[in-house]
């Protein structure tokens, strides 16, 4: 580092950043990675039938498969909003 | 027995041929029958960086394919009683490769008394990469210390343990090491490149050796002769080290430090 360096400003440390963004990422497709494949398909059609009598977000359906001990759970969860649409709630 | 070794990292770019070639060349420098083979089907290389794509006539295509014997395909290496070169076809066939056809190109060169077999993966998840680490006994993830690299590497680390053979009869994980490469010391300690340190922290394997970012590497595959023959570059006396720990023999790590720079060079700047 010459003497004009030392003059401009120091960047931060950016591998901290690196790492840090590393270690969310990761452990987040690791945890994904043992679930089975057909997982995005089934959540897609799960939103498409619920939206046939809901107007749910596409955000509002989350699935994810949990082992425990050797049972595999598959857990669904559905927020549903805050008020039933009028026509949605004729067919029901 | 022969040992099947796949060299492999996800992303592109990391240095995976120039790493298979200097472990292949680092076997058979011990005296080991070392194989080399290139998956790349359609991008052939590693010809170019051990230096005799002139000498090509037959590849790992032909082979398969029964166009040729595994004797005529294997290319002798000048500098190496022991170490032979398979290329990879220059064919745009996407399914050229086999996996019945690997798997009997495999047991040809363990019925040839191949001590190592080097499978040097293309990059990518597909068909090129899934069959070179197949059958592998041991996987050697390279990776860069840098985002996109080791998240890629991670996805492989995922895929070895679950697709090759061993985890496929349900004999566990194949034993998986990292090689780190392109590792430059003085960013490190600027804190503008993950350490050593960081990235066996986020990927959790061993690391079997870190070779520094060195002019040496284009140098030498400028020339078609492998790194590790280049004694004077501090990448070459890295990968030697790498051979010997893949090997089993305990060396510490080189080449973590920072150069330090004389007075001249801090107050002028280099």
């Amino acid at each position: 580092m010459g003497i004009l360096d030392f003059f401009k400003s120091r960047p931060k440390n950016t591998a901290s950043v690196a790492k840090e963004r590393l270690r969310i990422i990761v452990a987040q497709e690791r945890a994904q990675r043992g679930s089975p494949d057909y997982l995005p398909l089934l959540r897609r059609e799960l939103l498409e039938v619920i939206k046939k009598y809901v107007n749910v977000d596409p955000d509002a359906v989350l699935i994810n498969v949990e082992r425990e001990g050797d049972q595999e759970v598959l857990e669904l969860s559905v927020t549903l909003p805050d008020q039933v649409p009028a026509a949605a709630r004729d067919e029901l | 027995m022969t040992e099947i070794i796949v060299v492999t990292s996800g992303k592109g770019g990391v240095g995976k041929t120039t790493s298979s070639a200097s472990l292949a060349v680092g076997l058979a420098r011990r005296g080991k029958k070392v194989a080399v083979i290139d998956f790349d089907v359609g991008l052939r290389n590693l010809d170019l960086i051990m230096g005799c794509e002139r000498r090509v006539v037959y590849d790992f295509v032909n082979v398969i394919h029964g166009e040729c014997t595994l004797r005529q395909a294997l290319i002798k290496d000048k500098r190496f009683e022991t170490l032979y070169v398979l290329a990879a076809s220059q064919t745009r066939d996407k399914d050229a490769l086999t996996k019945e056809g690997v798997e009997r190109v495999l047991n040809e060169l363990a019925e040839e008394g191949f001590d190592y077999v080097i499978c040097d993966s293309p990059a990518g998840i597909e068909k090129g990469a899934a069959l070179a680490m197949y059958f592998a006994d041991r996987a050697v993830v390279v990776v860069n210390p840098e985002v996109s690299s080791v998240r890629d590497s991670d996805r492989i680390l995922g895929l070895l343990s679950s697709k090759t053979r061993r985890a496929e009869l349900g004999n566990g994980a194949i034993e998986q090491h990292l090689l780190l490469t392109r590792y430059n010391p003085g960013r490190v300690e600027a804190g503008d490149m993950m350490s050593i340190k960081d990235v066996q922290e986020i990927l959790g394997i061993e690391v079997l050796g870190v070779i520094p970012e060195s002019e040496g590497v284009l140098a030498a595959s400028n020339a078609g002769v492998p790194v590790i023959l280049d004694e004077q570059s501090f990448a070459g006396q890295a990968y030697d080290d790498a051979v010997a720990r893949l090997l089993g023999e305990q060396r510490s790590m080189r080449f973590l430090d920072a150069q330090k720079k004389g007075l001249f060079a801090r107050i002028f700047g280099s």
